[in-house]
């Protein structure tokens, strides 16, 4: 059967629901299912459990840290990437430290789901960010998953977890299908890498949508006999080492490709934390979004201000020279 | 006044509905949100305003960008992307501004911008200027915390501000009844704002409510609320026109163009004035069209020029 990406989401919504009666949706339009994310559940769970709220972002995020407190399992969807900085206080400063601060009295197993993070074609500089790196900084569980399966997986298991945690499903991945056994589709434990094709000269970080782009770049460099490894942590924090050193050890050259803003992004911390536990052959490098990147309208803009293939390209053949 | 105001509301139905076709035909990358069905609310507001005034708008915001008189040529290459739109192609739709004729920018997070006019008002007056500001928001906005926070200040402060929300009985498929407890003039009453509802469908209503908000305003005696009752005839945005959500019936839609305004004020207009005008919008949108297909695409090597005002510091 063929699953979009999309569609494993919702299946996996569908799911944690059937399986939990403490877990309930939050979210903008999500009765009529603007976004696709929540299609079928309102007529599946009824109106109690799939809740529209008003435009009050920051209201009803902390209304689902209290129902949290107080026992449920709430799933907040969030139209654009951007509404994540309006609720960042309400994540990053309340949900994140009840259970510290409260001396482990208490648990947040609250779910912050973006359908369509990073840029979406002619939205503009206000809805195209993909603000992961900002939530691994403050040590929010933070997923990106790259396919279906692991769309799913991550889902349930964001879901699951006592913590919150938010899953970006970049836009660029939400129409990604593939031939999947609904049988297979299983959780996918956080903070667990996966490495998406294995090869022996370099290994490619990479995330979300981006991993397909790495994938077809690896295909593109086999044919000049270049064996590329791509690793996707799918798990931006807590991020799996193990998984990044082990394939480091077999490659020793690295190149990370990440949509975020370059500074104290994902990338550089994947740098950061390759360069203190791995010997390499030559200095790794990252592809990331320009600092400070505000998305231009304009197409073109837009696209030249993205990580993209070509930039990849140049990099990996960059680290490869160095060695 | 009154072919003026049926100039304006012909002007952005008709840039709207061409807005839309250009969507369609791929040359608006990302859709819109069309104004169609709200457009005496702009025009009303925007005529009771001097050209000193200042607007800030919305992510539904093509209308009120027009009603304050920015050229539709570089509004619609604002839409296409190309360097001689209004922003030089960066903006789009949801952030199109023209500072030159105090339009402070559409924008694109709802709730955001009413207390950017409230900052900016008081500026203006604080630096002995009679500015006021007139800021837009639907009524999905009057649940954001940062809107209603805005009202406090503006009546504390007694800003020179109009608060004008357009109740369009929408935010996106949430009715407004199932969104907003109490009443919205309620809310701002609650502050101590004068609120009052006023017909959206008619422009003159809607300027005579405004000029009355603008005297109280440069008189010194702070901001003024207008609920302006509407309805959006088209889609909450273009991407609607593909999925067919079904959040209101077709009847409700029919009843909703049975006040439409561009009929309302079009019926007090002698009828020869009224095909003048409308050749006349039809003219200027034509070679608006032509001049916006013209202009250049943006070079990709600029993308992140205007990022920093003091670019020297960076490296
Ligand atoms: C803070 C925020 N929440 C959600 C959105 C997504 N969104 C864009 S327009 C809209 C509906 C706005 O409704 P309303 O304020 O009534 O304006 P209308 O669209 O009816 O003109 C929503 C939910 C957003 N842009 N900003
Ligand atoms: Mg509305």
């Amino acid at each position: 059967m063929k699953l979009s990406y999309l569609k494993a989401l919702n299946r996996a919504l569908g799911d944690a629901m059937a399986d939990d009666p403490a877990v309930f949706l939050l979210g903008e339009d999500i009765r009529v299912a603007a976004s696709s994310l929540t299609a079928g559940l309102l007529g599946r769970f009824g109106p109690d459990r799939v809740l529209d709220t008003p435009l009050s972002e920051q209201a009803f995020t902390n209304f689902a840290t209290g129902a949290a407190l107080a026992g449920m399992r709430p799933v907040i969807e969030f139209q654009i990437p951007s509404l994540l900085f309006l609720v960042f206080e309400q994540i990053a400063n309340q949900a994140h430290k009840f259970s510290l601060m409260t001396g482990g009295q208490c648990k947040v197993p609250v779910t912050y789901v973006v359908p369509g993070s990073g840029s979406r074609t002619g939205w503009a500089g206000q809805h195209s960010d993909h603000p992961y790196s900002l939530f691994a900084h403050v040590g929010v569980k933070t997923v990106v998953p790259a396919t279906p399966a692991d769309a799913y997986g991550l889902l349930v298991s964001a879901i699951r977890d006592d913590d919150p945690v938010v899953v970006f499903a970049p836009s660029g991945a939400l129409g990604i299908r593939d031939d999947l056994d609904f049988g297979t589709l299983v959780p996918v434990p956080l903070g667990v890498g996966r490495v998406a094709r294995p090869g022996s000269d370099v290994t490619v970080v990479a995330l979300g949508h981006l991993v397909q782009d790495a994938l077809s770049v690896a295909d593109e460099l086999s044919g000049v006999g270049i064996s590329v490894e791509v690793f996707d942590p799918r798990t931006v924090y807590p991020l799996d080492v193990d998984g990044l050193t082990t394939s480091l050890a077999r490659t020793r050259r690295l190149v990370v490709i990440d949509d975020s803003n370059r500074t104290s992004g994902f990338a550089a911390e994947v740098l950061a934390v390759a360069a203190e536990r791995c010997e390499f052959d030559s200095p790794p490098r990252r592809v990331t979004r320009p600092d400070g990147a505000v998305l231009p309208f304009a197409l073109a803009l837009d696209r030249a201000v993205q990580p993209g293939r070509d930039h990849l390209v140049t990099a990996i053949h960059a680290v490869l020279e160095k060695s | 006044m009154t072919r003026d105001l049926y100039r304006t509301v012909r002007l952005i139905r008709r840039f709207e509905e061409r807005a839309i076709e250009f969507v369609r035909s791929g040359e608006i990358v990302g859709g819109i949100h069309p104004y169609i069905g709200q457009e005496a609310v702009a025009a009303g507001v925007c005529a009771a305003l001097r050209p000193s005034d200042v607007i800030t708008s919305t992510h539904r915001g093509h209308g009120h960008v027009l009603a304050r008189g920015a050229d539709p040529a570089r509004l619609l290459a604002e839409l296409m992307g190309r360097e001689s739109g209004l922003n030089k192609g960066r903006g789009g739709s949801m952030h199109a501004a023209d500072f030159g004729l105090g339009i402070l920018g559409a924008n694109a997070i709802v709730g955001a911008a009413g207390s950017i006019a409230t900052g900016a008002a008081w500026a203006h007056r604080r630096q002995g200027r009679d500015t006021v500001a007139a800021t837009f928001f639907g009524d999905g906005a009057m649940n954001e915390g940062m809107l209603l926070e805005a009202f406090n200040l503006a009546a504390l402060w007694r800003v020179p501000v109009i608060f004008v929300c357009e109740n369009n009985g929408y935010a996106t498929t949430m009715p407004v009844a199932s969104a907003v407890a109490g009443s919205i003039t309620g809310r701002a009453r609650a502050f101590g704002i004068p609120a009052f509802t006023v017909d959206g469908q008619d422009p003159e209503k809607v300027l005579a409510a405004t000029a009355s908000g603008v005297d109280r305003a440069r008189a010194g005696k702070g901001p003024t609320f207008l609920e302006c009752t509407t309805y959006r005839f088209d889609a909450h945005h273009t991407f609607e026109h593909r999925t067919r959500l079904t959040y209101r019936s077709t009847e409700e839609v029919s009843a909703g163009w049975s006040r439409d305004p561009v009929e309302i004020q079009g019926a007090r207009v002698a009828a020869a004035e009224r095909a003048a005008v409308d050749a006349e919008v039809e003219a200027l949108l034509d070679a608006a069209a032509g001049s916006a297909l013209g202009s250049a695409h943006p070079d990709p090597a600029a993308a992140l020029e205007y990022l920093y005002a003091s670019p020297e510091v960076m490296r």
